[in-house]
């Protein structure tokens, strides 16, 4: 599979984080003439759909409503029962096992209320590891790790219940629990739907920010086609009854649809969609002066005045940025303030350029700030996403 | 009256704790047996509304009725009291039961079998405990209800306060008649409202933080 990803890197040049080769966990997925005919009804939902989904990509369907995109995806874990075909896990053909056996190896979020509302967050995670006889500590321990890594502090958290956290952290904490007994395969099912842009948008980051850790296969629907572009190392379009229409990345889907249909779907904003494929970590940020909240002010503005900056990036202890003051606010004060900006923009180095211009524009800003792994990664200003549109312009004439 | 409730203290305390200890054990009983028919019968409209009806019309069949028929088979004594208290109590709780279980989410339900908990776990660990403060409603409604048939009952000498109430009023004109049923019915309707406090407290702690209202 190694052989895919390096492709797949080529195709990407330079396309920053994503094209390293990265670590996989996942397995392969491969369907050979998967077919589901509902009782009662004249056309199979799901039509003899081969397709292999290589290890540890995320590949997303789209299509219509009711093209069986959920009813495939349900086959998988067997929620539904294929009435025809073959399912393999790696060489392993899952066709026949046990059902509930089968699903606690596979990770499953679904759009919505997925969480159960009379247990609490720490209970919710630790559900499949318990079921799968883990140790007390071991599944205490594993559920700590989990709501660390989806970005919720496990002190404050832990003890919960859903109806206590907002849209956007129960989607966290619904990822959370997929990932509990660490599962090779991980299914979505419009799992951020339903959530506002921003909260979606940095969802989504998480998502490839986890996924560039851990290296999972995952299966994700969606009726997004930006988020398809934003998400998908590949992209599965489907038309009625599954049928396959078109399988590619999404650099080859935008460039060439398969058929018209595929065309309207993509949309015809289609050079204003090269902002979906371009990432914040492809284009070159500026490096902002960086000060910790209680860092004497003085010698910070003398800093950020030597380096030709009108603003400072301030950030919490734990290096997560909270605010961006000015250099005149910044010198009426005796220490770095702990003020947070409700609306400081943010962006990770996985966001798109559409992201990033989304984002600045909610918040009223000319540039965001971009985090990585460690902290501040840099600043990304407006006249950047400005260069890359009249770049892609300029290549869609030319 | 006073008197009378002083100089039969013994007897009038012994009748309520036989009365409360009926009551409680049918209807521990008949919520088991009620959330058992529940079970098997709320995944399928067809038969959850045969249920229903079938509760509807129980409730229907006067009570005094019921437990003379049921003196043919059984005898007098505490079988039929019992049979007939378990009976009434059951039908609330099993229409509860059914409304609960069947309004739990169905997105919950598939969530819960997608990570791989089996029928029964699911069934124990997801559904009954969000259907629970539905069939505790019922479980309410059941307990006030049978406290008052469970007095008819001593019709056929089942244990409790209903023997007070019914040798009052065979001897009624006679003397302290007035004051045994005046007695019994006051010492029902205040155990009642005793039981409906117990069982909001039993509520209280039964029932999961995240989905208390
Ligand atoms: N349980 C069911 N019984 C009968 N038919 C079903 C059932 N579930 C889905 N279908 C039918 O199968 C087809 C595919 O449904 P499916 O839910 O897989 O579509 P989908 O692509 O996920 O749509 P959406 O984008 O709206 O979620 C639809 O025509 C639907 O009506
Ligand atoms: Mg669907």
């Amino acid at each position: 599979m190694s052989e895919t990803i390096a492709e797949r890197s080529d195709e990407r040049p330079g396309s920053g984080p994503t094209a390293e080769a990265r670590h996989v966990s996942g397995v392969s997925i491969r369907l050979d003439g998967v077919t589901k005919q509902y009782p009662g009804q004249r056309t199979p939902a799901v039509d003899a759909v081969s397709l292999e989904i290589p290890a540890g990509q995320i590949v997303v369907f789209v299509g219509p409503s009711g093209c069986g995109k959920t009813t495939l995806l349900k086959m998988l874990n067997r929620l539904i029962e294929p009435s025809g075909g073959t399912i393999y896990l790696g060489d392993e053909d899952v066709t026949g096992q046990n059902a509930d056996q089968l699903r606690r190896r596979i990770g499953y979020v679904i759009q919505a209320d997925g969480l159960f509302p009379h247990m609490t967050v720490g209970t919710n995670v630790g559900l499949v590891p318990k079921m799968l006889k883990w140790g007390k500590e071991r599944v205490a321990a594993r559920v700590d790790e989990l709501l660390d890594l989806v970005g919720l502090d496990p002190e404050t958290y832990r003890d919960r219940y859903p109806k206590e956290l907002s849209g956007g952290q129960q989607r966290r904490v619904g990822v959370a629990r997929a990932l509990a007994a660490d599962p090779p395969v991980l299914l979505m099912d419009e799992p951020f739907g339903a959530v506002d842009p921003i909260t979606r948008q940095r969802l989504q980051d998480e998502l490839l920010r986890i996924q560039e850790e851990l290296g999972k296969t995952i299966v994700f629907v969606t009726h997004d086609f930006d988020e398809a572009v934003k998400l998908g190392d590949r992209i599965v379009v489907f038309d009625v009854g599954a049928r396959v229409v078109q399988y590619d990345t999404p650099e080859a889907i935008l460039a060439d649809p398969a058929e018209d249909y595929v065309a309207d779907f993509v949309g015809a904003g289609a050079t204003l969609k090269q902002l979906t494929l371009t990432r914040v970590g492809d284009v070159e940020l500026r490096q902002p002066q960086v000060a910790r909240v209680g860092e004497d002010s003085a010698p910070v503005v003398r800093r950020a005045q030597a380096a030709g900056d009108q603003y400072v990036v301030v950030t919490d202890r734990r290096g997560r940025p909270i605010s961006w003051p000015s250099l005149a606010e910044l010198s009426r004060t005796s220490t770095v303030p702990d003020t947070v900006d409700e609306h400081l923009p943010v962006v990770g180095l996985h966001s798109t350029l559409n992201d990033a211009l989304d984002t600045m524009l909610a918040a009223s800003q000319g540039g965001v700030v971009v985090t990585g792994r460690d902290g501040v990664a840099g600043v990304m200003v407006v006249e950047t996403v400005m260069a890359a549109i009249q770049q892609t312009r300029g290549e869609a004439q030319g | 009256m006073w008197d009378y409730l002083v100089d039969r203290r013994g007897l009038i305390a012994f009748q309520a704790v036989q009365h409360v200890s009926l009551v409680v054990q049918c209807v521990v009983l008949a919520t088991g047996i009620a959330i058992g028919v529940a079970v098997l019968s709320y995944r399928s409209p067809r038969i959850s509304g045969l249920a229903n009806g079938l509760s509807a019309i129980g409730l229907t069949i006067p009570s005094f009725a019921l437990l003379g028929l049921l003196l043919a088979p059984f005898g007098f004594g505490i079988t039929p009291a019992v049979i007939a208290v378990v009976f009434y109590a059951s039908l609330p709780i099993l229409r509860n039961a059914v409304v609960g279980l069947a309004g739990v989410d169905q997105s919950l339900v598939e969530s819960a079998r997608g990570i791989g908990m089996s029928r029964l776990a699911t069934l124990v660990r997801v559904e009954l405990p969000l259907a629970w403060p539905v069939v505790l409603a019922g479980v309410r409604v059941s307990t006030q209800m049978v406290m008052g048939i469970a007095a008819v009952a001593a019709y056929v000498l089942g244990p409790g306060l209903g023997s007070l109430i019914f040798s009052g009023l065979s001897r009624l004109g006679g003397a302290n008649a007035l004051n045994a049923t005046l007695v019994g019915t006051i010492a029902i309707v205040l155990l009642a409202l005793v039981l409906d406090v117990v069982l909001v407290l039993v509520g209280r702690l039964t029932t999961s933080k995240g989905i208390r209202v």
